[in-house]
């Protein structure tokens, strides 16, 4: 990519992202192309990650381990459900994921939560995500009664209204509440330290600045 | 193995080289760990198996040459191994009987040939290679010098990293394992056995307690321990003390001497180097004579313990036997009938008994500090103690058997620092009894849920864990059931351990209920005990603001006593905790938001929050200033948040009590700010500021400056609000330190405080009490506040406290009647409520500050009062009393009764009745003192004295002529006049006035003559003419 169509891309998309600054947003752009590699620059086909690729960077920069709620952030980045992420779709989610305040993370993170996409988070969905969360203890008969009863405490804690679900209105003020339930079905945001370092990595100064 | 070689096992006493190993048990189980590890060496290490030994180790054996098979070249009397090293030199060689081995490979084949005989090789090669260490690996590794190994190991690594020294370096680590795994083992054997000596020693000290006190007969003044902590093996030295022997520490402060420090150990009693102020801490180091046992060594110092003690001793012995009957019934046994072996064996057994019950005393034996009495010692001790019974019965049994029992000093790895600390620690120190809920007690529902809770906590990932984590924070954890259920099912480990996890969610999660449930003491003393303070201590390091703020918190909750205290300091906490106050003002406010950061001034406030909990131990207090917390705290004082200032002031106040605090705060204009808090409107507040203003107005120029600005205002309006009394205590306390100046009585006066506090002197608590008659009685050195307090109607009530019994009530009221008695007019309403006798009255008081404060107010009212001298002559014994106060042996009480005696002595009819009580002998026995103030005072009583009958006379027969000579060469002119009063009246007997002029009186006398005071110069001169006439008249006599 030439200098000049990059200078556009940073300046098109610094325009609509407000966490991040110029500088931040060249950054990232230069990272994504990087990761996305040499062969994404052949002419007709989409430029972007595919979903592996991403689930490797999930993985790999930010600690996440579970491949459902991978699979979920993943679609959280692909706005447009192609099936791979665009440089475009790359800095939004950079962007939130950085940098998002606590209603845009609550967002997206009810958002990965609901599976199903209905608005709310019901108990299978739950139990769905929680099901690998507890030890096995080899001596209780059934196996999934710990993570039934897991689903029963965090309903009860964060359902509101009593109607046996998580609308988006229960979560948030459960959230508000408590921080600690944002990511409360599995991490689906950098731990705080994979973010700083991820930033001191990338958004380091470099020595070439002089050319932007 | 060198350092438990040396300390652990347990050499005959012959010494050095030629010592042998005792056959016990510890030293058995010793051996046979060392064969094993030798016996496996070759097989789990085969490289260093062929490390050949600097030196061989050599020794007698009992092994024949034949004994040896393949691989070895055998003779008659010699066996060699094929196994040779470069320069072809065998590496065991046998020449019968001496045998030397130069590699492990050998050593473990030699004890394999061995085969029965293997400990009696091990053993005597350990007796013959005291050091095996350097034998193997050079004198650089001896572990005579243990703490250089590491070093000198290192330096090796730097300098050339050679194969030679990495195969030492690697024998040295495995050696350096052994050593401690002996280490360990030999203290579950010690661990095993019984304690005994400790018992004795407590049982001494207490004794000695049960006789110690302020009169006349006890032995002692005081004897007390140095650190209130005791360890479940009944010692109360450091671990690291214990090693050596040693099991507690006591300050014992006899009639006659100077406090001494003391330290009882295994081998006995010594004195040590003293409690070095700064640091709280003990100077171990030996500094005299061991003594057998306390008693001994006291008698030895104290010549007035050893004089009350024999007064004493039968008593003691009574006693003793008492408490032998209840505990030992067949110790009585053994004293009927001595020298059957029979006894011996049932005074053995007994004591060994004697021991066990003692241990299951202990409800916790878990610190598995427990020196031991080995059999073997243990006999003879019995021995000693029945021949010491035998041979003088009215012998204290707590003297017999404390320092002969022979306690050997068992080697253990050096743990934790445990140091007492001595501090104004507060109430709740005291470390409530552990309750655990009864496992058959009706459980609430909510236990059964926590328990639950805390299985998701252990066998969750972490969504799972924070799940758990916010749902228990939904019980009610202020209530005691919730925070117990958590420790009861084992949920403080785990919440401890999530602490040292990277979870930042879980670590918050985790924080939160830890800061929730440590408001409980017992929890707090958990949090403790499962290690969890040196976690927070870390976590205050991180990043992230809410950890930060949070692990403060909890600190804050739970160093609430002692240990918890000592535990944040010796893991660094304080500095670190003195580091988040700068928080505020160094990093600016981050432009990223974060779930995890939260507002600086927060994080300042939870440390300051955690400092104060700290503060209220001495060592601590240095911590924080050495780690520059002062300059901080007065910064942190400029703001205006009462929820950041009441830590911070509270901090301030704890600190204050410490005189270095006290010039920094001066210092750092600290004082300006406390004065401007006063007016804030929170109460807290307000009565922290007070506080720390009393603690700081000691001193003039703090008193000075609360003036300069502007401080007296709100504290003499503070006054009129007497709802909240533990500020009202502050405030008083404050306006009583700082009415010691004159200039703020003046202040005071024109804010009506005066009027107020005398209104406060009724139906106030104590604490109060104190103050305001504190501050009355500073108020009234001036004549216009006597006056005040007078037409106020203060006389009464301030009488009426006369008869309570808070000492240091008691010592102010007795100042402020006395200053108020200087007025005539207040003095006939003293003397017209019986004013004079309650004081009188309190001349019988145990405290001697009390003594001594009535006997000063005393003089006052004596002076003042109408017929003084009939008024004084109708307390019955009164007179004798007074006199017999001489007898104290304290300065102040001393002065203050000679001061009395002055006054008493104008009356010739009183004068006449002190006489006979024989008040010239007890002022005679004074005479010889340094100190001025009394000198001062007895010269006045002596020069009053003088005036009756042949008292003159009798002065100089008792010898105080001599030293009150002396006087004169003191810098005090109050000494000089009263002095040359005295010697002025004595001068008028002759023997006197040659007793003088032997001492060389009439030259310092000249220079007195010369003195702008007209009263000396005038008592000079006369002692001086009646000492010429003197010697005029013999001259005469002797012409004629």
């Amino acid at each position: 990519m030439n200098r000049k169509r990059l200078q556009k891309l940073t300046d098109t998309l610094a325009k609509n992202c407000k966490h991040f600054n110029k500088f931040e947003v060249n950054c990232l752009i230069k990272l994504f192309y990087t990761l996305v590699g040499k062969s994404a620059e052949r002419p007709g086909s989409v430029t972007g990650l595919d979903r592996n690729a991403f689930r490797n960077i999930l993985h790999m920069t930010f600690g996440m381990t579970d491949d459902m709620i991978m699979d979920r952030v993943f679609r959280g980045f692909d706005k447009d459900n192609d099936g791979c992420v665009n440089v475009s779709e790359w800095i939004h989610g950079l962007s939130l994921f950085l940098r998002g305040s606590l209603e845009e993370k609550m967002k997206y993170c009810f958002e990965v939560f609901d599976l199903n996409g209905d608005g709310f988070i019901s108990k299978e969905e739950m139990f769905h995500m929680l099901k690998n969360s507890l030890l096995k203890q080899p001596s209780e008969e059934d196996p999934d009664e710990g993570i039934k009863d897991l689903v029963e405490i965090t309903l009860k804690k964060m359902d509101q209204d009593h109607d046996g679900k998580l609308s988006f209105t229960d979560y948030e003020k459960a959230v508000r509440e408590e921080t600690l339930l944002l990511e409360a079905f599995g991490p689906c945001l950098p731990d705080p330290k994979s973010q700083m370092e991820f930033e001191a990595q990338v958004f380091k100064e470099p020595h070439d600045l002089n050319d932007m | 193995m060198g350092v438990a070689l040396t300390r652990s096992a347990q050499w005959t006493a012959a010494g050095y080289g030629t010592g042998t190993l005792e056959t016990t048990p510890l030293n058995e189980a010793l051996l046979t760990e060392i064969v094993t590890f030798v016996e496996s060496f070759s097989y789990n290490y085969p490289q260093e198996a062929k490390f050949v030994f600097v030196e061989p180790l050599t020794w007698e054996t009992n092994l024949e040459p034949s004994a040896f098979e393949s691989g070895y070249i055998v003779s008659e009397t010699t066996a060699k191994s094929e196994e040779v090293d470069e320069s072809g030199q065998p590496l065991l060689f046998l020449s019968v009987p001496q045998i030397a081995v130069r590699s492990f490979g050998q050593l473990s084949q030699l004890l394999a040939v061995a085969k029965d005989t293997k400990l009696k090789e091990a053993q005597a090669c350990i007796e013959a290679n005291r050091d095996p260490v350097v034998k193997i690996l050079g004198s650089d590794y001896g572990t005579v010098q243990e703490d250089t190994t590491a070093l000198n190991i290192l330096d090796n690594f730097i300098t050339g990293y050679d194969h030679e020294s990495h195969m030492k370096r690697k024998i040295a680590i495995l050696l350096k394992q052994l050593d401690l795994h002996l280490l360990n083992h030999s203290l579950k054997h010690i661990s095993l056995e019984i304690c005994l000596n400790p018992v004795n020693f407590k049982k001494d000290i207490e004794l000695l307690q049960r006789l110690s006190g302020r009169g006349e007969e006890t032995v002692l003044e005081s004897i007390d321990y140095t650190s209130d902590y005791e360890f479940s093996n009944g010692c109360r030295a450091p671990p690291w003390r214990q090693i050596q022997g040693e099991i507690c520490y006591v300050l014992v402060k006899p009639h006659d001497v100077e406090t001494l420090c003391i330290t009882c150990s295994a081998e006995g009693v010594f004195l040590n180097g003293g409690k070095v102020e700064e640091e709280g801490e003990i100077d171990y180091e030996r500094k005299g004579e061991i003594y057998k046992d306390l008693v001994t060594f006291l008698k030895e110092k104290s010549p007035v313990f050893s004089e009350n003690m024999s007064k004493q001793e039968v008593r003691f012995s009574e006693q003793q036997q008492k408490e032998h009957n209840e505990e030992t019934p067949k110790k009585e046994e053994s004293k009927r009938m001595p020298g059957t072996n029979v006894d011996k064996n049932k005074l053995e057994k007994n004591q060994i008994n004697f021991g066990k019950t003692l241990m299951t005393k202990r409800l916790e034996p878990s610190l598995n500090w427990r020196t031991n009495v080995d059999s073997k010692d243990h006999k003879s001790s019995s021995k000693d103690t029945q021949e010491e019974k035998q041979g003088k019965h009215e012998k204290s049994s707590a003297s017999v058997s404390a320092g002969r029992a022979q306690l050997l000093r068992k080697g253990t790895e050096k743990i934790e620092e445990v140091v007492s600390e001595s501090s104004s620690e507060s109430e709740e120190d005291e470390e409530p009894p552990d309750h655990r809920q009864e496992a058959n007690a009706d459980l609430p529902s909510e236990y059964w849920q926590i328990q639950k809770l805390v299985k998701y906590l252990k066998g969750g990932n972490q969504t799972a864990t924070v799940i758990a984590l916010c749902s228990m924070r939904d019980f009610n954890l202020a209530q005691e059931t919730c925070q117990l259920a958590i420790r009861d099912v084992g949920g403080l480990e785990v919440l401890i351990n999530l602490l040292d996890t990277e979870e930042v969610k879980c670590k918050i999660g985790s924080l939160k209920i830890l800061k929730e449930i440590s408001y409980n003491p017992q929890i707090r003393r958990n949090i403790v005990d499962l290690g969890g303070l040196p976690i927070m201590v870390n976590i205050l390091d991180s990043p992230y603001k809410t950890l930060k703020c949070l692990a403060a918190e909890t600190i804050a909750n739970v160093a609430k006593f002692k240990r918890a205290r000592q535990a944040v300091r010796q893991h660094g906490g304080i500095t670190k905790l003195v580091a988040l106050l700068d928080c505020a003002q160094t990093s600016t406010e981050p432009a990223q938001s974060s779930l995890y950061e939260t507002r600086d001034v927060e994080v300042a406030r939870c440390g300051a929050m955690a400092l104060w909990s700290c503060s209220k131990s001495h060592s601590n207090k240095e911590a924080i200033r050495k780690a520059g917390g002062i300059p901080l705290l007065a910064q942190l004082l400029k703001t205006s948040h009462e929820n950041m200032l009441i830590p911070v002031v509270g901090t301030l106040q704890e600190c204050a009590s410490e005189e270095n605090y006290r010039a920094a705060i001066k210092a750092e204009r600290i004082i300006e700010n406390l004065v401007k808090n006063l007016n804030s409107e929170n109460e807290q507040l307000q009565e922290h500021c007070a506080m720390a203003i009393y603690q700081c107005a000691e001193d003039e120029e703090t008193r000075d400056l609360v003036r300069l600005h502007g401080g007296l205002k709100p504290l003499a309006s503070l006054l009129n609000n007497t709802d909240n009394k533990e500020r009202l205590a502050a405030v008083t306390g404050a306006i009583w330190k700082c009415s010691i100046s004159k200039e703020n009585i003046i202040k005071f006066r024109e804010y009506k405080a005066i009027e107020t506090l005398v209104g406060l002197l009724t139906d106030q608590p104590e604490e109060v009490l104190v103050n305001v008659v504190g501050a009355l009685g500073e108020c009234c050195q001036e004549h216009e506040n006597r006056i005040i307090v007078r037409k106020c109607g203060g006389i009464q009530p301030l009488v009426n406290l006369l008869v309570g019994i808070n000492q240091a009530l008691l010592v102010n009221v007795t100042k402020a009647v006395g200053a108020c008695a200087v007025e005539p007019e207040s003095m006939t309403i003293i003397d017209r409520l019986d004013g004079v006798r309650l004081l009188w009255s309190l001349l019988k008081n145990p405290h001697p500050d009390v003594k001594a404060s009535a006997a000063w107010a005393l003089c006052p009212c004596i002076e003042n009062a109408k017929d003084a001298g009939e008024m004084v002559r109708s307390f019955v014994g009164g007179l004798e009393l007074v006199v017999n106060l001489l007898k104290s042996d304290n300065k102040e009480v001393l002065a203050s009764v000679c001061a009395a005696i002055t006054n008493i002595a104008k009356d010739q009819e009183n004068l006449a009745v002190i006489t006979d009580h024989g008040v010239v002998p007890l002022l005679s026995k004074l005479a010889n003192t340094n100190n001025d103030k009394l000198r001062r005072h007895l010269a006045e009583a002596v020069s009053r004295c003088c005036m009756w009958g042949r008292n003159r006379v009798a002065f100089g027969e008792h010898k105080a002529v001599a030293p009150l000579v002396r006087y004169l060469k003191s810098n005090d002119t109050n000494v000089h006049r009263a002095t040359a009063q005295a010697l002025y009246q004595l001068s008028e007997d002759a023997d006197n006035c040659i007793t003088m002029h032997e001492n060389g009186a009439v030259k310092l006398l000249l220079d007195m003559v010369g003195s702008p005071d007209q009263e000396l110069q005038e008592a000079a001169a006369g002692c001086i003419s009646n000492i010429r006439r003197l010697a005029l008249a013999t001259e005469k006599a002797r012409y004629t």
